[in-house]
């Protein structure tokens, strides 16, 4: 039972990480109908930047409290990244949004290269350390462990969704993206600056992307300039499985994802007398992606988009 | 220069002797000039054409996004590998493996795409991806219980093409000339391609040709014109599969080692680029995108070596360029020539025409939005 | 017009450049010797400590002044890149040999120094992998085909026999990362640890990309073990430590050379303490020169990361052959490698008929303070 439970707990931590990341694709998705490959990048550069900051205030000032330096860290992450994605979609994207679907999905293949063997020449080949200068709390709940950490990243992640789903559906902003995402001639026809309108939407998406960024390097302890597209592309398949275009969708399908993993990784060889194990983890994530999109090709909360695809 | 092409161009038979003496003397310019390395660089470009030549057919004529192509080129190699090493001790001649490896790459073919019929588009992107995935982990793990792909450590010594008592691995001296192992696999190769190509080229403006260009323009309008979607689509995936399949068990037998890593996803995105750049649909432009991507990594090393040689020392490692200039040259092109270096005819129209009917056309050449 | 001015110009310029360097090693023969290993990549870093190692040994030879048959001699280190890929491994090897190389010195993973291995032996030049260690590489009956590392059998009996008799484990369970080294040394392990009588309680994967082992680690907790055996990098072993200590596994962490290295540490911060790790060879320190041996390396290219010293002596071994040879000519330096008996900073280095080391030790480090500390050296 205590086995259970802290797998059910090892799910939903790695599931809020890749729901803040889905965020990212789900509201780009949205708007465009464009696999942004490069968010898991931008996702990366959060947590390099971050930890650059973390790595000079630390050795400035070694007596700053641990938790005030992660977040003068995220406090230049979150602008960094913002800017990275505004100059990305400027730069890369919208010269390409009335060519032919392949083309932008080709140019974000070929802007994540570029973002990861840039990262590679600033912040060098090695994987890079998190200081441990989190506090580290740790509770037993029903025998299972859990710390501060996960606590946080759980609360964070829950809290950013509801920001951005108010922000979506009570400002108007967020009506200019609704609209925008519905048919971008009609909402200029509105009066809607479309061109505006997703910019702003990438710039959100990068600022929740560096959140998740900080989070996961604080959470493994580490940041590498490999480290986002994995995480991206994992991201991206949570999306889907949610409901890519839905921000509730994107965070069920983040949450059943980890959950899936966890239990998948957990008891795949007890249930199967060894003959699988765990090394098919991603094959678990993978085959349910495509059972959700053959039976529910709109997944699991969205409604809107199954003919669109 | 003109001249000489218009030249060529009203004496068909003379360009195509100019043309097929060219192919045949390539491996010995080539060795001659630049060193046996870029003949197997040569070699690997051929290999790339056979594979772009495949996923032209599924992405260039039916319009179906696959990101996980090298699964089938993968389950081509592991084929040969098994049939033809001291794995499992067999050693069936290549002329009876190729079928089998190129039947059962068309085979998975199918196998995806019978449950993504429905799926069009980006979902059909991220399906094809995560087959890749599931398929690259299968070959990675299935070293237990049962040993059939022995695992991480992959196959080794796999036996070389033989053909007429002599295996390519080694030289063979003929009328007093060594050919190196190298030349020969780039005859062997050049035939298949050579001859895939004649298959592709034939198939373009066959029926199943113009039903695949009518799927990819429309696929409710195709439907209704009375052609069998499903049919349709699940043969483009099994023929892209099946070239995949060949590329493969050349593959194994030219490298004598198989192993996962060999077909990281990294790949399926390589071929996908090739096509792309070269001109989608299009087979002179998929042949330039493949020799052109697998050329130009190769020639950044000397970025390199020329430093050396001139500054004694390395300043930019073009290691660390190689990749990131990649990049660069894959969203420029994008931008500023989305249709590829050598477009095809109907694409070069779309684009040059002014009117804004063509845009749409251009527009919805993939995209089932409309 | 004008840019074929400044082509042309430009060209004379490289010839004049290149003339120079003619006329400087006129008087000295250049041997170029190949180094290949992934310099892009996930595993570039790695790669990059190879090319360091064998840098560091041929600018000492080249300062010491090699001289073979009465003529100079300058070692000429030609530093490649395979991505870790079986295919440009090979098309890289052609390469090299094309450029008339006379040995190399890698190449870095099992998967891309078998591959390569092949064209190296068509070519009859010598290959000395510093790291590569799956034992298809010396099984394949290449009498080219050389190693400096002890294989994953060797070290995986080792491991098994050290965590089943010193450590006293019973229930063990095992984690390998589906690559062809953390498989072969895991499996190895197994083997050895079975045969002293220990149960394997829980057998788990991850892979070479993975971050987040709380499901796997888990379901060990559930098995009790007193030892969990890790066939990996430092890159999943260091969270690896750091999530069993979260998670509350209480067994001891045991490792390959994978994780025998500072950035380990690094990345498992306090949790490292304890986690014991084997390397092959004896402690670089108490070696003749291995201190010295650090000093520069550390001086030029900072930390070592892992397999450093092993292309450091693989370029000693080499050089050592060709000095008996009297000649840099492959045939006579493969001639000489069989009889190798170097003292490096790894340890004496002999070969079997194989390739394979033969003899030497493997010694175990556990994290103590901070930093490796020698518990043991055992003698195969």
């Amino acid at each position: 039972m205590d086995i259970l439970t802290q797998q059910l707990i090892n799910g939903l931590v790695l599931g809020s990480i890749y729901a803040l990341v889905a965020l990212g694709y789900t509201m780009v998705y949205g708007i465009l109908e464009l696999i942004n490959f490069a968010h898991g990048e931008v996702t990366m550069i959060g947590a390099m930047v971050a930890l650059t900051v973390i790595g000079l205030l630390l050795g400035m000032a070694p007596e700053l409290p641990g938790l005030m330096v992660v977040f003068s860290g995220l406090l230049v992450a979150i602008p960094a990244c913002m800017a990275l994605a505004f100059a990305i979609e400027k730069v890369a994207y919208r010269p390409l949004r009335r060519a032919p679907r392949l083309a932008p999905l080709i140019t974000a293949i070929g802007v994540s290269i570029i973002l990861q063997n840039v990262a590679m020449l600033v912040w060098g080949r090695q994987y890079v350390a998190f200081p441990a200068i989190l506090p580290q709390g740790q509770y037993e709940v029903f025998g299972a462990h859990i710390t501060d950490l996960q606590l946080v990243i759980v609360a964070l992640s829950l809290t950013t969704m509801a920001g951005l789903w108010l922000l979506v559906e009570r400002t108007r902003l967020g009506r200019a993206m609704r609209a925008t995402a519905q048919s971008k001639e009609v909402a200029a026809l509105m009066g809607v600056n479309v061109d505006r309108v997703i910019s702003a939407t990438f710039v959100i998406g990068a600022a929740i992307a560096a959140i998740a960024g900080v989070m996961v390097s604080a959470y493994y302890g580490l940041a590498h300039y490999h480290m986002g597209f994995l995480l991206g592309l994992k991201a991206f398949a949570a999306a889907v499985l949610g409901g890519i275009g839905n921000i509730a969708g994107a965070m069920l399908g983040g949450l059943l994802l980890g959950i899936i993993e966890a239990l998948g990784a957990g008891y795949i060889g007890d249930l199967t007398g060894g003959f699988l194990g765990s090394h098919y983890q991603d094959v678990f994530a993978f085959f349910v992606l495509i059972l959700v999109l053959v039976f529910r090709p709109s997944g699991l909360l969205g409604e809107r988009v199954a003919n669109r695809a | 220069m003109r001249t000489a092409l218009d030249a060529l161009r009203a004496r068909p038979r003379l360009a195509f002797a100019l043309l097929a003496a060219l192919l045949v003397a390539l491996p010995f310019l080539v060795g001659a000039g630049l060193g046996n390395s870029w003949v197997r660089v040569l070699d690997f470009v051929l290999l790339y054409i056979l594979l772009a030549l495949g996923l032209n057919i599924v992405v260039g004529y039916a319009g179906l996004l696959d990101l996980g192509f090298i699964a089938f080129y993968a389950i081509g190699a592991y084929v040969y590998a098994l049939l033809a090493s001291p794995h499992f001790g067999l050693h069936l001649p290549f002329w009876a493996i190729l079928p089998i490896s190129m039947a059962l790459a068309g085979l998975f073919g199918v196998l995806l795409g019978t449950p993504t019929l429905r799926l069009r588009g980006d979902y059909l992107a991220i399906v094809t991806l995560g087959f890749h995935e599931i398929i690259r982990i299968f070959l990675n793990n299935l070293n237990a219980p049962y040993n059939l792909t022995n695992g991480p450590q992959g196959i080794n010594l796999i036996d070389p093409i033989t053909i007429g008592g002599h295996a390519l691995s080694r030289p063979l001296e003929l009328f007093g000339v060594t050919v190196p192992s190298t030349y020969l696999y780039y005859y062997v190769f050049l035939a298949f391609t050579l001859l895939v190509m004649a298959v592709a080229i034939r198939l373009q403006d066959s029926r199943l040709g113009r039903a695949w260009a009518a799927l990819r323009e429309d696929e409710v309008a195709a439907a209704a014109m009375g052609i069998n979607t499903r049919n349709v689509k699940l043969l483009a995936f099994a023929m892209g599969a099946t070239f995949a399949g060949l590329a493969g068990g050349l593959f194994a037998s030219f490298q004598g080692f198989v192993s996962p890593e060999s077909f990281s996803l990294w790949e399926s995105f390589l071929v996908l680029c090739m096509i792309v750049l070269g001109g989608m649909g299009h087979i002179p432009g998929v042949i330039l995108g493949a020799a052109l991507l697998t050329v130009i990594p190769e020639a950044l090393r000397y970025l390199g070596d020329l430093q050396r040689a001139t500054l004694g020392h390395v300043v930019l490692d073009p290691a660390d360029l190689r990749m990131l200039l990649f990049g660069i040259a894959l969203v420029i092109m994008m931008i500023y020539r989305p249709a590829g270096l050598i477009p095809s005819r109907q694409r070069k129209r779309e684009l040059t025409a002014r009117d804004g009917v063509a845009e749409q056309e251009q527009a919805s050449l993939y995209d089932a939005k409309a | 017009m004008k840019s074929t001015l400044f082509a042309s110009s430009a060209l004379m310029l490289a010839l004049l450049v290149a003339g120079c360097g003619d006329k400087k090693s006129a008087d000295v023969d250049v041997i170029r010797i190949g180094s290949v290993a992934p310099l892009t990549g996930p595993q570039a870093h790695l790669g990059k400590d190879n090319e360091n190692g064998a840098r560091l040994a041929v600018e000492e030879i080249n300062a010491g002044g090699l001289v073979l048959n009465g003529r100079k001699v300058r070692l000429e280190l030609i530093g490649e890149d395979d991505h870790a890929e079986p295919k440009t491994a090979t098309i890289v090897a052609q390469k090299l040999v094309d450029q008339g190389v006379k040995a190399v010195i890698g190449h870095l993973n099992s998967g891309t120094t078998i591959p390569a291995s092949k064209i190296y032996h068509d070519a009859g030049i010598p290959q000395i992998s510093p790291s590569a260690t799956a034992i298809a590489y010396t099984a394949q009956g290449y009498k080219t085909a050389y190693r400096v590392m002890t294989n994953d059998e060797q070290q995986g009996k080792v491991l098994g026999e050290y965590a089943t008799g010193p450590l006293g484990a019973r229930r063990i369970a095992v984690i390998d990362d589906r690559t062809a080294y953390g498989q072969g040394l895991a499996d190895e392990f197994e083997k050895a640890a079975r045969a002293a009588g220990a149960e394997i309680v829980a057998r788990e994967f991850t892979n070479d990309r993975a971050t987040d082992f709380a499901a796997i680690l888990t379901n060990i907790k559930g098995k009790s073990p007193d030892l969990v055996f890790f066939g990996g990098m430092d890159p999943q072993g260091g969270p690896m430590a750091k999530q069993m200590k979260r998670l509350g596994v209480n067994a001891r962490l045991l490792g390959g050379d994978g994780l025998q290295n500072a950035n380990f540490i690094k990345l498992a911060g306090a949790d490292a303490e304890g986690v014991i790790a084997s390397s092959p060879g004896l402690p670089i320190d108490s070696m003749p020169g291995g201190a010295a041996f650090r000093e520069d390396f550390e001086a030029k290219y900072g930390v070592i990361q892992v397999y450093a010293p092993y292309a450091y002596d693989a370029v000693y071994v080499l050089v050592s052959a060709m000095i008996r040879a009297n000649s840099a000519e492959p045939a006579k330096v493969l001639a000489e490698l069989p009889n190798t008996d170097h003292n490096g900073v790894t340890g004496p280095i002999r070969f079997d008929h194989k390739g394979d080391t033969l003899g030497g030790a493997v010694t175990l480090y556990q994290v103590k303070d901070g930093a490796w500390q020698v518990l043991e050296t055992v003698k195969r």
